[in-house]
């Protein structure tokens, strides 16, 4: 399996510089091989789910002493299947969205090595191959958002971008080297087997949460990912959002619950914090946004947060012992890891569709497309309902299940938990309650309502291509959200890897019961079934409709809206994308964003328009990123002189640094 | 088998009782309203005869409504029916009950919401726009005041399921509780504000600026406003059958026997009743309040959750 999930991963890398030649026939290459690859990859990480155990292969690649170590184990195979079954869709989809780019040359040579450095990163065994293969990661990614670099915002993006994934690259960097040790066990059996405790143990975990917290979007690390995320081409926005960032959280988990050994319920409360911070913050700020894209993005900081704290909770109850809780916990992050995957990338493909059909991704532009794009608007729909965790959705599953941990929170023995864990309840309920607010607004200002331009008025449906991958991520939606156990089943091997307990409801095998009901803790106690509640509205819906059309009228007369009697053929007097969100902008944002509305009311008798303008500030870009980036450009300045130097000065600080390091090496022995 | 067969035609009856009960809940909420400021008021059938005459009419729709604005109110009465057919009114006994704890019978409302506040969008209008933005924003302040509670009441019963509660309820001596008290005027605050009930939105109001629920659903005509009107009166009897569920399940049957029942029905009957005078005795004596001060109302119901949680424990000491 291992070896036909690397071949699969070579073959991708051999497609990246076909996708070079111009030309229709390369396209269709790239991205049937892309299919091909990405199925293979797909079918051997499923088998392995259900019917596998723990290979590792060794080849003699990387460093002189140390071979490049591979090994698949069901965690992998988890963010294996996840990340190939949306790279799939993502293939397809491109098909017809690459028609939509203009430069493919920029986006398709770098689209399989985006997904080839990503396999790879979740099967590497040793410290120095997950690193390249995270770097390659990061860069394939940072090429594709300079695609379309000719503007200038994301010119910025990209700078900003490429700051921060050194940044978080060097965090790793250095935990991975404190957890080797001094004898340089580079190899993750070796960490595994001999974890680093203490202060020193402490720093690595605090390094990976920042390293790969900030590749995943984690508050309050996130500001680079709206800027960077909506800059590429739509299909890769939804690698990037649905997929690298749960190569990110693979990181986190693979580090907190794997290598590190076991770590104490401070950790649990640190990811606690971080991810309610997270999911608050991401969903209020996406409700802001007025750029379809840029609100994506930000809903994908809530569900990062969201799955964080599924890990947090499951760190938490595991370092007190409760393995079964654990399982729940980590049951639901996991699975909302693949849920997030598979509504985020259907959004993103949906605004890709908007944006090749309109040019607009602003929603203040758009408007009515349900009556054009009548196929994406429905996919849309779906997608929307899902991630605002509405039933009978798959998003629901995993927040239900989420929800199910958090009210055990009561059994835990430290009051700090007793009382937090509630309360980050609560802000998930907020988080949830916002995330829908944040979608009837997204469709209901893109989708519904009359067009706000001439784009918008004259869209027209998408290729099938496009549609066509959305149906299948959308049918995912829906078929996980009426059988999650069907998710569960697969995930069962990773809890029992990882926590040594089953998730506690299918600890004694599987029944047709736990497929109908989702019942995590003994049954009677507290149950969900999407499945009976899909077919009862389905059936009553049916019923009430058919009743209603022959028992009382059926006719339906067209006429114009009544709108109170003052119907304005104007589209301008709709509710727009920022009067939608202004009442939530009013209770949440004015102390957390210092909101500022300023209004520009021209006297009677004064011809120029009334203007209206929002203030935002990010306080995580202001506390966190101003300064970095303040810092790196006085850096680069300085550094700048470097580039006139003779060739005399550049020898001597090549000379400086072998001096330097042999004092090191004779300062070791 | 024959307890099976019980179960489901308990079920079915319940889905009955409901959809039978719901207009006269609302009725009596207006007519006790009404003799209150010295009026006669409409008679308790007036809102059947409302919607048989709803239902009777063509419906009139919008050139540009979509099909969202068609299927909408299907979806919501559908929803909201399988909501108030959900909790245990008359008996603890129903077979689909383990389909939806707790937190899914809100999420099942959320759904209704989500659908609802779309169509207000649909055409293209100012006042669908301000009704769908409002009730969104209203419910973000709802929800985590709602787990709360929902947190308070499993720190106690370990449990999420209905029934269960119920069942616990009626069989311990669980006595008054502070933390029961507070979760109770907690989760009231709550169904006031999602029923849009006066201090938050006022049923009867037709001055635009003012309204949330009706400007969401301001468009409506003929047999789809019949259905919205339905699934507002099934919200608000399930809001009282859920507070009595819980906090009064005295008279619920917990076995399929005839005399049981019997008293379940009209132990139901006498607490819709109760909890409808209650209401409009409540709303009368209370003003509407600025849109912008519901945050402080429903941020009060999310304090008031979490002091339960908290005496709890105190109490309990575990």
């Amino acid at each position: 399996m291992l070896t036909a999930i690397l071949v699969a991963t070579a073959a991708l890398v051999v497609l990246g510089p076909i996708g070079v030649a111009r030309g229709r026939a390369a396209a269709n290459l790239v991205h049937f091989g892309s299919i091909a690859a990405t199925s293979v990859v797909l079918g051997h990480a499923v088998w392995f789910l259900f019917d596998g155990t723990p290979t590792t292969l060794t080849l003699p690649f990387g460093l002189p002493w140390l071979a490049a170590h591979f090994r698949i184990d069901a965690l992998s195979a988890w963010f294996l299947s996840v990340i190939s079954l949306v790279g799939l869709t993502a293939a397809i989809y491109g098909f017809g969205y690459i028609r939509h780019v203009d430069e493919p040359g920029r986006v398709l040579p770098f689209f399989p090595l985006f997904l080839a450095a990503m396999n790879l990163v979740l099967i590497a065994d040793d410290a120095f191959t997950f690193l390249l293969s995270w770097e390659c990661m990061s860069l394939a990614s940072w090429f594709l958002v300079v695609a379309n670099h000719r503007q200038p915002d994301n010119a910025r993006a990209a700078l900003v971008y490429l700051v921060m994934a050194v940044i978080g690259t060097s965090c790793l960097l250095l935990a991975f080297g404190i957890m080797a040790g001094f004898e340089g066990a580079y190899s993750f059996a070796d960490m595994r087997a001999a974890p680093v405790t203490g202060r020193l143990g402490g720093l690595a975990v605090a390094l990976v949460v920042i390293g790969a917290g900030s590749k995943a979007g984690l508050v309050p690390l996130h500001a680079w990912l709206p800027l960077a995320h909506p800059a590429a081409p739509s299909h890769i926005s939804a690698l990037m959002s649905g997929v690298m960032t749960k190569v990110a959280i693979y990181g986190l988990v693979r580090v907190m619950f794997d290598l590190a050994g076991d770590l104490g319920w401070g950790w649990g409360a640190v990811l606690l914090v971080l991810g309610g911070a997270s999911a608050v913050l991401g969903i209020l700020y996406a409700l802001m946004q007025n750029d379809l894209k840029v609100l994506l993005a930000y809903s994908t900081v809530e569900n990062v947060g969201i799955i964080v704290i599924g890990l947090g909770l499951a760190l938490v109850f595991k370092a007190n012992g409760l393995v079964g809780l654990a399982a729940l916990a980590q049951v639901a992050a996991l699975l909302h890891v693949l849920n997030h995957a598979l509504f985020k990338s259907l959004l993103f493909f949906g605004s890709g569709c908007v944006l090749s059909a309109t040019g607009e991704r602003d929603m203040e532009r758009l408007g009515g497309l349900i009556h054009r794009m009548p196929r994406t608007a429905f996919l849309f729909l779906v997608g929307s309902a899902a991630i605002s965790a509405l039933p009978p959705f798959n998003g629901f599953a995993s927040e239900w299940l989420t929800f199910q941990a958090i009210l055990n929170a009561p059994v835990l023995p430290q009051w700090v938990l007793k009382f937090g864990v509630p309360v980050v309840g609560a802000l998930l309920a907020l988080a949830a309650a916002l995330a829908a607010a944040c979608f009837v607004r997204a469709f209901g200002i893109t989708f519904l309502g009359r067009p706000r331009s001439d784009a918008a008025a004259q869209a027209a449906e998408v290729e099938p291509a496009m549609w066509g991958a959305m149906a299948v991520l959308a049918a995912c939606c829906l078929v996980l959200g009426v059988l999650p156990t069907a998710a569960i089943v697969p995930l069962n091997a990773v809890v029992r890897d990882l926590l040594g307990s089953p998730f506690p409801a299918l600890s004694s095998g599987v029944a047709v019961h736990d497929f109908l009901f989702l019942a995590p803790l003994e049954p009677g106690r507290s149950s969900y079934s999407g499945l009976l509640v899909l077919a009862v509205v389905a059936l009553v819906t049916w019923v009430v409709a058919r009743c209603a059309h022959r028992l009382a009228s059926p006719q339906v007369r067209r006429g114009p809206p009544w709108d109170c009697g003052f119907p304005d053929p104007q589209p301008a007097t709709q509710y727009t994308a920022s009067s939608f969100a202004q009442p939530i902008r009013r209770v949440y944002g004015t102390l957390i964003f210092r909101a500022r509305e300023r209004v520009d009311m021209p006297e009677p008798g004064d011809s120029r328009p009334a203007r209206f303008a929002v203030h935002l500030i990010d306080p995580a870009w202001e506390a966190f990123y101003a300064p970095i980036e303040r810092g790196v450009a006085a850096a680069t300045a300085r550094a700048n002189v470097l580039q006139f130097l003779t060739i005399r000065r550049y020898l001597s600080p090549v000379f400086a640094a072998l001096i330097a390091l042999l004092c090191i090496v004779v300062l070791a022995k | 088998m024959t307890g099976a067969i019980v179960a489901i035609v308990l079920q079915l009856a319940q889905l009955g009782l409901v959809l039978v009960l719901a207009p006269a809940a609302t009725g009596l909420v207006r007519l006790v309203k009404a003799r209150l400021l010295g009026r006669r008021g409409p008679p308790l059938v007036q809102p059947y005869r409302d919607l048989a005459k709803l239902l009777r009419k063509e419906a009139v729709m919008a050139d540009n409504a979509s099909w969202v604005y068609r299927v909408t109110p299907y979806i919501v009465f559908a929803l909201l029916w399988l909501a108030a057919a959900l909790v245990p009114t008359f008996t603890t006994r129903l077979p689909f009950s383990p389909a939806a704890d707790l937190i899914a019978l809100v999420a099942l409302l959320g759904s209704a919401r989500f659908l609802q506040a779309l169509a207000g969008m649909d055409v293209g209008t100012s006042f669908g726009g301000i009704g769908s933005s409002r009730e969104m924003m209203i419910a973000t302040l709802a929800e985590p005041a709602v787990l709360m509670v929902i947190f308070t009441i499993s720190l106690f019963i370990h449990s999420t399921s209905i029934p269960s509660i119920a069942e616990f309820v009626l069989g311990s001596e669980v006595g008054i509780r502070v933390s029961f008290l507070l979760a109770l005027i907690s989760l009231t605050m709550v169904a006031i504000a999602e029923t849009g009930r006066i201090p938050i939105d006022n049923p009867a109001t037709h001055l635009e600026l003012t309204m949330v629920h009706e400007a969401m659903v301001l468009e409506y005509s003929g047999r789809h406003l019949a259905l919205i009107e339905a699934a507002g009166m099934l919200r608000l009897l399930f809001y009282l059958s859920l507070i009595a569920g819980i906090f009064v399940p005295w008279g619920l049957a917990e076995s399929g026997a005839g005399p049981a029942i019997a008293i379940g029905v009209a132990a139901y009957v006498a607490k819709t009743v109760g909890g409808s005078i209650l209401l409009g005795v409540f709303e009368v004596s209370i003003a509407k309040m600025r849109v912008f001060r519901v945050a402080e109302f429903l941020g009060g119901a999310l304090l008031l959750g979490l002091l339960g949680a908290i005496f709890l424990y105190v109490s309990t000491g575990t």
